[in-house]
């Protein structure tokens, strides 16, 4: 099983099985409210699942729900993916925070996986998948969007990055894309970002580094000479 | 049940704090401080604070195990600052905090940060236990605040706290005036050796008998800035030397003067013969020796933390969770998030209801 995690735009949480499967997923919409969600949205996935798989070394959880759902066949959580953005900062972080700290209670690794790439898996493994190179959209404030563009999956299974992801002034976008097909995505989720981290292990390849696509730096200025306070 | 072996983690500023106690005793206190990343800014830039403690969790929590020689498995309790400081900084710790706690199916005990400062001294190693009532005054670049201290679990009153800039901050802003470097505390200690702390008088913020009817036991160092600025800006202009010691040691001296004077009213106000003292400014030199003099003087007993114990750590969130659940509290919900103004009488954050759905702990 693979836990999948991601707060680049609202609250996902998913669980995929071996075969890649979804056996549970929960999500909360929204920019906000990632730190107030996130616990519940881990344990409700939990809760979700066989309880020798679910329930790690203990034999009792906080609230005794993950334990009471036994039933399905043992098997055991061999990651965790997180979703790296890009996203708001503040929220990417806590997904990204919560599902490192899951990981080293379990034993097992992290997968690093760029949030658009979820997007892209599912837009692919959709009913009508496009035919031709494909442009992922998400909100990246201050009036910019970030951009990826897509062209089917490679030899792995993975979405095929054509054009890696920028921000884009959102007044540009138009002119910039012109007639690429775009998906405007507000929800990214957590059984695709864990499904996109099964294909990369199998492959045995890493999709992005250990930090979020945050594409800008922090807001900081090197602070000037000290001002005169005198009359 | 025997003493709670307790993670706890601490995010509210620069510092990536995580703790390990077994009820009172310490068993790792790690820290991973971003302050080096601040310097070039002058002061603690939230965004670089927050991008730091996402990098620095988790090594900082596999050091701690290693340091106290348990395993996650072991852990009876996970605790984590909820508030008050930068709130997408403690919403890294509260992630994490959340994901540990959910994987291993521990409960959660969500802290209040001030609170925690107080904690820490039931840590300190061969020392009788604190006593309560106690006044304590913690001082920091986050945070200037004097607490009436009637039980660390269930009764602290704020009597008062900064109005504008932390002492620390002051300390910072001051060194930048004079040409130092960050983080000014000890810049500032080092420039005013051997320099006069009576050559300058600079103000002591609201203690005029007029602001002290309302402001009896606030803070404010946001003039002080202002005048140690002008008082420079008037001597270049008449092509005199700034005498940098004189200016340092006056400058600290008005901040310790206001400091202690204001802990010690709160003493002699609430017939409290006790005084705690808390935070990363503790390690100022002068700010001690003041204190533990002048309290001599009017009969009061000054309890000071070791100083890793007294900057921003993990220790101090778990040793106060482990007092918590000593004292029979119940975890915290999932539900919490972060809290920048957090007030003090929020001791534990989002207590689970004792009808149903509780667990004990250990
Ligand atoms: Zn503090």
């Amino acid at each position: 099983m693979i836990l999948g995690v991601d707060t680049s735009l609202g609250s996902a949480v998913g669980l995929i099985g071996r075969d890649g499967r979804t056996l549970a997923e929960v999500a909360q919409a929204g920019h906000l409210g990632h730190a107030e969600a996130i616990g519940a949205l881990l344990e409700q996935v939990l809760a979700a699942v066989p309880a020798e798989a679910s329930a790690g070394s203990r034999s009792s959880s906080p609230s005794g729900s993950a334990g009471e759902a036994a039933g399905r066949g043992a098997e055991e959580l061999t990651h965790v993916a997180a979703g790296m953005g890009p996203g708001p900062f503040t929220g990417l972080r806590i997904g990204i925070a919560a599902a490192r700290a899951f990981a080293l209670g379990r034993g097992v690794p992290v997968v690093a996986v760029p949030s658009h790439h979820a997007a892209a898996l599912a837009v692919i493994e959709g009913e009508h998948p496009p035919q031709h190179p494909f442009a992922i959209l998400t909100d990246a404030r201050r009036r910019e969007t970030a951009v990826t563009v897509y062209e089917g999956i490679d030899v792995d299974g993975i979405p095929h990055v054509v054009v890696d992801t920028v921000l884009v002034p959102q007044a540009d976008v138009d002119r910039k894309l012109g007639a690429l097909r775009r998906f405007e995505v507000t929800e990214i989720s957590g059984a695709a970002i864990a499904r996109v981290a099964r294909r990369a292990v199998a492959a045995g390849r890493t999709l992005t580094g250990s930090e979020p696509l945050y594409l800008r730096p922090p807001d900081a200025r090197v602070p000037a000479a000290p001002k005169k306070v005198g009359p | 049940m025997t003493e709670p072996l307790v993670l706890g983690i601490e995010t509210s500023c620069d510092e990536t704090g995580i703790g390990i106690v077994r009820g009172r005793t310490l068993l790792s206190n790690t820290i991973a401080s971003s302050m080096d990343e601040h310097a070039r800014y002058g002061g603690v830039v939230p965004e670089v604070a927050a991008r730091a403690h996402l990098e620095a969790l988790q090594p900082a929590i596999e050091r701690a195990l290693a340091e106290a020689r348990v395993r996650l498995q072991d852990l009876d309790a996970v605790a984590v600052t909820s508030g008050p400081g930068l709130a997408g900084a403690l919403m890294v710790g509260i992630g994490a905090a959340k994901g540990l706690a959910v994987s291993l199916g521990t409960p959660l005990y969500a802290v209040n940060h001030l609170v925690g400062h107080i904690a820490a001294d039931i840590l300190t190693p061969d020392s009788v236990p604190l006593e309560y009532p106690t006044i304590a005054l913690l001082v920091s670049g986050g945070h200037t605040s004097l607490l009436h201290v009637r039980d660390l679990t269930t009764d602290v009153e704020l009597l008062g706290e900064t109005v504008d800039d932390a002492a620390g901050e002051a300390f910072d802003k001051v060194a930048r005036i004079l040409g130092l470097p960050y983080p000014g505390g000890p810049e500032i200690d080092r420039a005013a050796a051997g320099g006069d702390p009576d050559a300058i008088r600079f103000p002591r913020g609201l203690s005029r008998a007029s602001d002290l009817e309302k402001h009896r036991y606030d803070f404010s160092f946001s003039g002080l800035k202002t005048a140690v600025a002008r008082w420079i800006e008037r001597e270049e202009a008449a092509g005199n030397p700034i005498p940098v010691a004189d200016v340092a040691a006056s400058f600290r001296e008005a901040v310790v003067d206001v400091l202690v004077t204001k802990a010690l009213a709160a003493c002699a106000d609430r017939g409290v013969p006790r005084l705690l003292l808390g935070g990363g400014v503790i390690a100022n030199r002068r700010l001690r020796e003041v204190a533990l003099a002048r309290a001599a003087e009017a009969g009061v007993t000054v309890r000071i933390p070791p100083l890793s114990l007294c900057t921003d750590n993990g220790a101090m969130i778990a040793g106060l969770a482990a007092e918590l659940i000593a004292s029979g509290r119940r975890p915290s919900t999932l539900a919490f998030g972060a809290d920048s103004t957090l007030p003090v009488t929020e001791i534990q954050v989002a207590e689970r209801d004792g009808a149903g759905g509780e667990t004990e702990v250990g």
